[in-house]
This record gives structure tokens, C-alpha cells and sequence, in this order.
């Protein structure tokens, strides 16, 4: 079982909160994800020419400094870090190419969280709301974010497993539900030349829609050429730097629930999560129907 | 009245309170605020009490009431209603998925729209739906009434058995075995009926009847390679 839960703010005037109500929205799923949660906030875009990417290594005294260092003077480039938990956010003077490739070449034992220009990607174990503290999320300003928590049920609970899967700058995926066919398409995305980082089937939806926008694709054709290609159950919800998105399965047995109002479009699987949003009663609220795409964008 | 704070007093509590309720009981009128998405809320209640909720409310609703009027003034989850016996519970917006599952007995009005699978199973409530229903509404369903004022997703009435389908608008398809049946005046009466129990303003007339062909629930000596 899982909980997910999306804001995506219209009103410019909200954005200083986004921090705060999607603390509370990830709280209210605590019951469906009480094992680990993880976040995607997009917020604090870098200036041009800079890349920002959130990192993770379990030991808490991992050396970031060194690596944001030794990452600066092989590159030539101008880094900070600064570290969260067990997560480092780290922004560099370069394009964030360089800084994975550097990384993969120099630092196996750092995992890349999430990169772009503006999302940062922190998923810890505990309680959702624990999670939330620990890496601040109260105080993040922003336009919208994502987040999951976790109740494990057949696999191990560690950071790697978490949603939300990122694989392309600025775009993160939650995934509640199962695919039956993630080997044939992983197969069929390793040939198109996309890499894997887990056995996750939720990574190869990831994956298959970074694909299909890679390929010039909207945010709603990549999403609804995904209700031909996947096979499973699945309720997505999606983040890219500028877009939010939502689609279930035909059967739509995971649950949704969307509310919309002139300010804000929220999104959770139990309305329990969207109960404290501002104006919540005059919403428009409503069951996200099945293999439908949902799409908002900033612009 | 008695108004209940879900803020301050736990569902849990509220429930119990309203399940022991004595059968002559003077406290007929209940009022439950900031209930802020609460599962199973009103669940089990079986004297002939008034119960409004205020707000949007989670899974389950008025689950497998007797006698009780539930009146949630707001939005609710998955299930409402579900296994309800007799009684009513009517919801001012929309109802998500599984409206109404099983339920045996008892009348429950959508006022808005209801989600996917509305009134599967059902085994003898009358369901009344102002708005329009999701896919697969009334899938398996036994006994009862469904009527739909606005449209019907796809595959409405799949594997259907003795239960009646009234819709008034567009209906997106049929599910295995569910095929439109005449709108006699017998039916015409039985909707108007219904509509006015459920306080709905819509014209019987205007409403097309589906019902079970009775072709797949019924061994036929045809099919007897396929076993």
C-alpha cells in the first residue's frame, strides 16, 4: 500500500506556503505509508549555467565538502553543498551532464537523488512526518511538489526502492500500483539506450515517459501513449519543471482523488490528505476517471 | 441537537456513541463537524437517528446502516454506504468509487456525480445518482435500483442479475449480458416513485430502462463443450 499526494500552486502568492501544506498533505498519509516517505519540491530555481542536484549516502558524515571540492577542481567550475540527513544538495557552475558523469566516474558511492535547475529529491524511513522534518520541507517555497510515502510490502524498505523516481532534469514519477509487463518494456527501453538503476517497475514507467518526452512529446501524449503501453494497475502522478499531471489505469482500482480550485490543483489518494487546503470546502473535488489524463501547466 | 467536534472527540468514540444508542432514544439529531476525511465514519448505527455530517468525509461512510438518515453535506470516499439495510444516507456532492456496494436494503442519493463501480453487488437498495456514474456501475448487481439523472460510464450493468438500471442521459456501453428493456408505464410508476422519495426533480419519462438479458447466469446446454 502507498500514499501520494501533489500540489501544484496557480497563485503566485501561495508559493511560500507550498512547503508547509505539503508537510500536512504527506502527514495525512501516514496510515497507507508508514515505512519511508520521499518528496520532490520544485523550488529555487539555479541562476543560468548551473545545474543543482540532491545526492544521498547513507553515512551522515560522508564528506560533501571534499566532494563538492575535488568535483570543482576537476571541472573548473564554482560548487556549493550544503547537507540534509544523509542527502547533500549541491549546485555547480556547469551543466548537470558534467556533474553526474563526473560523479559516476568518481563517486560509486553517492546516489543521485534528482538534478535539474530546480527540484530537489529527499526520501529517508520513518514516519512521514519525521521525514518531512528532517529535511525541512515546511520552510521550501515553490510551485509544486510531489511526495509518497511507503508501506512496504514485498520488498525491503530502503532509499533506493522509494518513490519518487526521477529520470530526466526536473521530472520525478510516484506510482501506486503494479505493472505486469516492466520487464519486456525495460528491455525495450535499454535498447532505445535508457539505463536502470533498480529492478523497480515503477522506475521503468519512469523511464518509458522520460523516453517518450525525450522524444518531443507533451506532457499529455507521453501520458496517454502510457495507457497503451503499460500494463498494470497504476495511479502516476507526475512533476516536470513547469507541469503536473495525473492518470490512472482503466480499472482505476488505486485510489485518487483531485481538487481544483483558482489558486491550486491538489492531488492524494485519500481525501484525509487534502482536508487542511485553503478553501478545501469550495473546491471542486472530484475521482480522477480511468484512463483519463489529467494535465496543469505553469504557463 | 447534539453536535460532535471530530477535532476533539475521536471517531472511534463518536461511533460507539452512536451505535449504543438506545432504541427509544430522545437524541434523534446528530451533527459531526471538522470530520476532515475520517474512514468508516457513522458505520454500524441501527436506530432511526438523523446523523449530518459536515464536510468531506473519507472510506466507507453509513457502512451497513439500519434505519439511521445519514446526511453528509459535502464529498465522500470509496464505499458509502456500503452493505446499507434500510435507512438512508444522501450526499449533497459527489461520491467516489463503489457507492453503495451490496447493499441490501435502504435508499442512498448522490446528489452530484459518483465514481466508478457505483452500486456493485448491490443485493436490494435503490440508488438514486443526480449527477452521472463511472465505469462498471452496477456490475454484479442482484436487486435493487440504480437511477442515474446524467450519463453512465462504460460497461454499465456487466454481468448483470435482477437489478433495474434507469439512466437518463448517455450511455457510454453496455457490459456483458445488459441489454436496454421497455419503459412500460409499470416502470414509469416505479421511478417516479423513487425520484420523489428521493427528493430528485427529474422526469421519469425521460429515462431509459436496462435490465439483464438472463443469458449468462444460466447454465444453457449450448455451452456445455466449454466446462
Amino acid at each position: 500500500m502507498c500514499g501520494i499526494v501533489g500540489l501544484f500552486l496557480k497563485n503566485p502568492s501561495l508559493q511560500s506556503k507550498l512547503g508547509a501544506h505539503v508537510e500536512t498533505m504527506l502527514v495525512g498519509m501516514s496510515e497507507r505509508g508508514p515505512d519511508s516517505a520521499g518528496i520532490a519540491v520544485y523550488h529555487s530555481p539555479v541562476a543560468a549555467g548551473r545545474s543543482k542536484l540532491t545526492l544521498f549516502n547513507a553515512d551522515e558524515a560522508y564528506p560533501w565538502r571534499k566532494l563538492a571540492g575535488d568535483l570543482g577542481a576537476a571541472l573548473n567550475v564554482e560548487t556549493d553543498v550544503s547537507q540534509k540527513g544523509n542527502h547533500a544538495l549541491l549546485i555547480a557552475e556547469t551543466s548537470e551532464d558534467k556533474v553526474i558523469d563526473w560523479l559516476h566516474a568518481n563517486r560509486h558511492d553517492v546516489r543521485i537523488m534528482g538534478y535539474g535547475k530546480l527540484m530537489e529529491v529527499y526520501k529517508d524511513m520513518g514516519l512521514p512526518g519525521a521525514v518531512a522534518k528532517k529535511y525541512g520541507l515546511k520552510k521550501m517555497a515553490g510551485t509544486h511538489a510531489i511526495g509518497h510515502t511507503r508501506m512496504a510490502t514485498e520488498s525491503a524498505v530502503t532509499t533506493e526502492h522509494s518513490h519518487p523516481f526521477t529520470p530526466a532534469p526536473d521530472m520525478c514519477l510516484v506510482h501506486n500500483g503494479s505493472l505486469s509487463n516492466h520487464n519486456n518494456l525495460r528491455k525495450w527501453l535499454k535498447k532505445q539506450g535508457q539505463s536502470f538503476d533498480t529492478d523497480n517497475d515503477s522506475e521503468v514507467a519512469a523511464r518509458y515517459f522520460a523516453y517518450r518526452l525525450g522524444e518531443g512529446a507533451t506532457l499529455k501524449e507521453a501520458l496517454e501513449a502510457g495507457l497503451t503501453d503499460l500494463d498494470g494497475f497504476f495511479t502516476f502522478t507526475m512533476g516536470t519543471k513547469d507541469g503536473f499531471a495525473v492518470v490512472r489505469d482503466g480499472i482505476a482500482c488505486k485510489p485518487a482523488v483531485l481538487a481544483e480550485n483558482d489558486d491550486w490543483v491538489a492531488m492524494a489518494s485519500e481525501f484525509r490528505s487534502l482536508a487542511y487546503l485553503p478553501d478545501i470546502e469550495k473546491a471542486k473535488i472530484w475521482e480522477p476517471a480511468p484512463a483519463t489524463v489529467y494535465t496543469w501547466s505553469l504557463h | 441537537m447534539n453536535v460532535i467536534d471530530l477535532a476533539k472527540t475521536p471517531l472511534r468514540e463518536v461511533n460507539s456513541r452512536l451505535q449504543k444508542l438506545p432504541k427509544d432514544t430522545n437524541e434523534r439529531l446528530w451533527k459531526l463537524v471538522n470530520v476532515h476525511g475520517e474512514h468508516a465514519c457513522a458505520v454500524g448505527l441501527t436506530q432511526p437517528i438523523e446523523v449530518q455530517i459536515e464536510g468531506h468525509i473519507g472510506y466507507y461512510c453509513g457502512g451497513m446502516n439500519q434505519q439511521a438518515t445519514i446526511v453528509v453535506n459535502g464529498q465522500c470516499g470509496v464505499g458509502l454506504a456500503e452493505n446499507i439495510m434500510s435507512g438512508e444516507v444522501r450526499v449533497k456532492g459527489n461520491a467516489s468509487a463503489a457507492a453503495g456496494a451490496t447493499g441490501q436494503g435502504g435508499l442512498i442519493v448522490i446528489e452530484g456525480d459518483a465514481g466508478t463501480r457505483c452500486g456493485i453487488s448491490m443485493k436490494g437498495v435503490d440508488i438514486v445518482v443526480g449527477g452521472s456514474v463511472g465505469a462498471m456501475s452496477a456490475f454484479m448487481a442482484q436487486a435493487g435500483s440504480l437511477v442515474v439523472c446524467g450519463d453512465a460510464g462504460a460497461n454499465l450493468g456487466d454481468s448483470l442479475y435482477e437489478a433495474r438500471i434507469y439512466v437518463q442521459g448517455k450511455v457510454e456501453s453496455l457490459g456483458a449480458d445488459c441489454v436496454e428493456k421497455k419503459m412500460t408505464p409499470h416502470h414509469v410508476a416505479k421511478l417516479e416513485k423513487l425520484l420523489k422519495r428521493a427528493g430528485i426533480g427529474a422526469n421519469p419519462n425521460k429515462f431509459k430502462r436496462y435490465g439483464s438479458a438472463r443469458k449468462l447466469y444460466n447454465f444453457h446446454v449450448d455451452n456445455v463443450d466449454a466446462y
